[in-house]
């Protein structure tokens, strides 16, 4: 696995920073949908989910309201959205364990509705919210996850061996599961997601409620993973998550696409390079919007502090101060994904 | 009701068994808690009083059948549904009282955190201990009274003295809830609660609810007279048939001591359990 | 500010995808794995009950039943115990039915949720319904073999008729399960549900079936509901082989009824599992 195959190197993602809705498609895609289907397409380029219109609702609520998504083989893809904005109703419908209300889904070239079992055994599942046999231990958890996925039961000891060590649980092995902190929990559950040896990896939420410690060491595992070629898709309302582990990612809102790209391509279309961010005593103190525009490009008025965006922070705050702007305390920082979403929705991510 | 009487009965002598601080007199606050936490789910505890019933219909109707009369307690015949009557009374008091005082207080003292949360405030855990026991005891007690009713219906009460068995039921109830309470105080996962099914379901089957002692040779006669449900059963088939005796006293006092000795253990135990 | 993105050769999937009696055979794994821990506990309910059940009514309230002449009629003329026996196998397979059928079941789809991991593997819902339900089938089975070996040590068996007993049991016993864990699959409040399942179903029909004494003692009004529930049937059945009582056109009846209440039980089970874990 250490040799590192180079790969034509002509799809750079930034390219989609010109374009919304459709990406640049890499060359190999058009000969991986006629040639053979996807499935044999073990070569970088191959489109291992391809969306068009997914829907789903629940009686009234349409929790996905036609959403495109292509994830191409070997990248890490994000998909970014506050709570409630449809990301694990979208990911259960790519695991195949819940059926699309409308459009049409491809996963490793198949059809959910029709070959769910042979999608399913090929790839991984991390779920949002923890369904570990709490009856088992830490080592029969993934043997007998890996029999679920027609493993012989040698192999699947074997597996589960590998995988121990690989989660950095292989002294906890016969512990009850129950017993396990929260960051163990879950890299067991993604070790266990990964039994199958997918080929591609869904990850709901895969840090939501760890500790920062917890959170790295998970995301050493995923970038280990990656290196290995494994596809992951993730979800996750962290944007410092996003922005660390993705290649390219959608930002969803309200069931939709609100918009796409890689992160440094989003931020550069829909962001200035930086943001100042100013805080003022009072309300009275604090000048309008109007009183700033010709100072940055654009201003966000949070309850608690405004936001600038210019492309040089630290020019537009000496502007600011010559000009008699006295704020209680000032910060210049590079522009994130949050000012992304901010800038989107007009709502920040994380409430 | 009845709540308020018992609190003023054993209230007098607590405060010298137990330490000042364990108890606040409010034990009513804890049965009034637990009505009110059946308000949803009201059919449970409703569908508690038909369990006696079915058995009496069934085993009374179809095995009696089989069985013909067996003798009573003064040795006249009765029939078999005025044999079992009472010995489903006397279970039913003891099923009801030891699933309040067990599995409830143990999930309320586990994953619920209830009590800790009431020590917060001035309840201590004697008020803890006989607000359960109380509860157990309304509930044990309203489940009594619409047995009785049942079997006056089917004309198996042969004497007024069956009135007693009324209290006689709290008091077999009073018993087991604290000897249950004080066996959950020591209680560590729900695999020990097996053990419980272990004691209750063989008094169920053989402490004479079914049959007669007179089937069991001698020796296995002393065990079986052993047992809590035996005297409830006796206690309660005496009173019910009218046949009434000094010996009753015998079984009252049984039960005493026991409710004495389990409310004392529980108590302090979970005293030392909930840190007073 | 085009990058290049370098990436390894993929993995290749070891993960296939199992014919469904195995995938069935593997979720049965699955409880197999969990019970090796824990077997104890159930052991107690599972075995100890109709033993205590057997020697209460069996021995204690047989001595009685035996003296008795209008006894003779009700039985047969067979010791109550022998009478008995049978009845208690297929009482037994009915309450481990019931008892893993409830709480078990709900408590894999709402707090466990083992269903749902199963669902994210190449194992279908259906497939998982079934592999419980066999699961539930072969824990009858081991139980009944212990209970028939204690039985034939009480002097209880009359021959090898009671191995047929132990068959018609569990099937008595799955077409139970079925239904209860189709129930179990669908309800939302489980304390109320389940407490009324309990004391309105299950401890009638253990006992207005037939276990203790034959139906035709009970009032003529309370005989149709007996013949409804599959514990009826199954005692039926269970007593007539051991006893070698059972003539052919009432065999195939009660087996014909409890073949029925199977296939549409498991149908039932499958469809729910499906609706419940595609949602
Ligand atoms: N099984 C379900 N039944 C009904 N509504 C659901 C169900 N699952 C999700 N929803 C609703 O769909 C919307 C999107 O939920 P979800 O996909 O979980 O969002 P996210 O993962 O982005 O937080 C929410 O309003 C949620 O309440
Ligand atoms: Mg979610």
């Amino acid at each position: 696995m250490s040799a590192l195959r180079p790969v034509s190197g002509k799809y750079g993602y930034g390219h989609t920073s010109h374009s919304l809705v459709g990406f640049v498609r890499p060359p190999g895609y058009r000969r991986a949908v006629s040639e053979d289907g996807f499935n044999s397409g073990s070569e970088n380029g191959a489109v291992l989910v391809k969306a068009r219109g997914l829907s789903k609702r629940f009686g009234p609520l349409e929790a996905v309201r036609g959403i495109d998504l292509d994830v191409i083989r070997g990248e890490v893809f994000g998909l970014l959205g506050p709570n409630g904005a449809g990301k694990s109703s979208a990911m259960r419908m790519l695991a195949c364990v819940s059926p699309r209300s409308a459009g049409s889904l491809h996963v490793l070239g198949m059809d959910p509705d029709v070959d769910g079992p042979a999608i399913r055994a090929r790839i991984g599942v991390v779920p949002q919210l923890d369904n570990l046999d709490v009856d088992l231990s830490v080592r029969e958890n993934l043997q007998i996850y890996g029999r679920y996925f027609g493993l012989s039961r040698a192999r699947a000891r074997q597996r589960a061996a590998e995988l121990l060590r690989f989660a950095q649980l292989a002294d906890r092995a016969d512990s009850q599961v129950e017993s396990l902190s929260g960051g163990m929990r879950r890299r067991l559950i993604v070790a266990r997601s990964l039994v199958n040896d997918p080929e591609l990896l869904l990850l709901d939420e895969p840090t939501t409620g760890l500790d920062p410690q917890a959170r790295h060491q998970l995301w050493d595992r995923l970038y280990q993973l990656k290196q290995h070629g494994v596809t992951q898709l993730i979800t996750t309302h962290y944007m410092d998550e996003a922005e660390r582990l993705c290649d390219r990612l959608v930002v969803m809102d309200a069931g939709v696409i609100a918009a796409e790209g890689s992160p440094a391509a989003l931020i550069k279309r829909y962001s200035t390079r930086d943001v100042l961010e100013l805080r003022f005593a009072s309300q009275v103190s604090r000048p309008t919007p109007t009183e700033l525009a010709g100072f940055v490009e654009r201003v966000e008025e949070l309850p608690d502090r405004l936001l600038l965006y210019a492309d040089d922070g630290e020019a537009a705050l000496g502007a600011l101060h010559r000009a008699g702007v006295r704020p209680r305390a000032s910060l210049v920082r590079r522009s994130s994904l949050e000012d992304v979403f901010l800038r989107l929705t007009g709502r920040s991510l994380v409430e | 009701m009845s709540g308020h009487v018992r609190q003023a009965r054993v209230r007098l002598p607590l405060p010298r068994i137990f330490p000042v601080g364990c108890y606040a007199g409010r034990a009513r606050v804890l049965v009034l808690r637990s009505a009110l936490g059946y308000r949803r789910s009201w059919p449970v505890l409703v569908s508690g009083f038909f369990e006696p019933v079915f058995y009496l219909f069934a085993m009374g109707q179809g095995l009696g059948r089989l069985v013909g009369d067996l003798p009573g307690p003064d040795g006249a015949p009765i029939s078999y549904s005025a044999f079992i009557a009472p010995g489903l009374l006397a279970a039913s008091a003891m099923n009801g009282a030891v699933l309040d005082s067990t599995y409830n207080v143990f999930f309320k003292l586990r994953y619920a955190k209830l009590y800790d949360a009431m020590l917060a405030t001035p309840l201590g855990p004697t008020d803890i201990a006989l607000g359960e026991i109380g509860w157990a005891l309304l509930r044990g007690g309203l489940y009594s009274l619409g047995f009785l009713s049942v079997m006056g219906a089917f004309g198996l009460l042969g004497s007024p003295w069956a009135l007693l068995a009324l209290p006689s039921a709290l008091l077999v109830g009073f018993a087991f809830a604290a000897v249950g309470m004080a066996a959950t105080s020591f209680m560590r996962s729900w695999q020990d609660f097996d053990l419980i099914q272990l004691v209750i379901m063989p008094m169920f089957l053989f402490a004479t609810t079914f049959f007669p002692l007179g089937v069991y040779p001698r020796s296995l006669q002393l065990v079986v007279e052993s047992l809590p449900l035996f005297h409830a059963v006796e206690l309660m088939r005496d009173l019910t048939t009218g046949v009434v005796h000094a010996g009753l006293l015998v079984h009252v006092g049984y039960f005493v001591v026991m409710a004495a000795l389990g409310t004392i253990v529980a108590a302090r135990r979970l005293r030392a359990l909930l840190l007073c | 500010m085009a990058e290049l993105t370098t990436y390894p050769t993929p993995p290749r999937a070891a993960g296939r995808v199992l014919p469904g009696w195995l995938s069935a055979l593997v979720v049965v794994e699955r409880f197999w794995t969990w019970y090796r821990h824990g077997w104890r506990a159930t052991a107690v309910t599972s075995v100890l009950q109709p033993l205590l059940f057997l020697l209460a009514f069996g021995v204690g309230l047989g001595s009685l039943v035996n003296t008795g002449g209008r006894a003779i009629a009700a039985t047969g003329g067979v010791p109550y115990l022998m009478y008995l026996a049978p009845g208690l196998l297929a009482m037994s397979a009915v309450q481990i039915a019931a008892f893993e059928s409830t709480y078990p079941v709900l408590s894999a789809f709402k707090w466990q949720r083992i269903y749902q991991a199963m669902a994210a593997s190449p194992i279908t819902p259906g497939q998982i319904a079934i592999g419980n339900l066999t699961w539930i089938g072969l824990r009858m089975l081991s139980s009944g073999v212990v209970y028939v070996l204690i039985i034939a040590l009480l002097g209880g068996v009359r021959g090898f008729g009671v191995v047929l007993s132990l068959l018609c049991a569990t099937l008595c016993g799955l077409a139970f399960s079925s239904l209860v864990m189709t129930f179990a699959s669908v309800i939302r409040n489980e304390e109320v549900a389940f407490s009324a399942f309990f004391r309105f179903v299950l401890i009638p029909m253990t006992l207005f079936s037939g276990t203790f004494f034959p139906i035709t003692r009970l009032p003529a009004w309370v005989r149709p509901v007996a013949w409804v529930t599959p514990l009826w049937h199954g005692t039926e059945l269970s007593r007539g082989v051991a006893l070698g009582t059972l003539r052919l056109l009432p065999a195939l009846g009660h087996l014909g009824y409890l073949l029925a209440l199977l296939a549409l039980g498991a149908g039932l089970l499958k469809r729910r599992f499906q609706r419940r874990l595609s949602t």
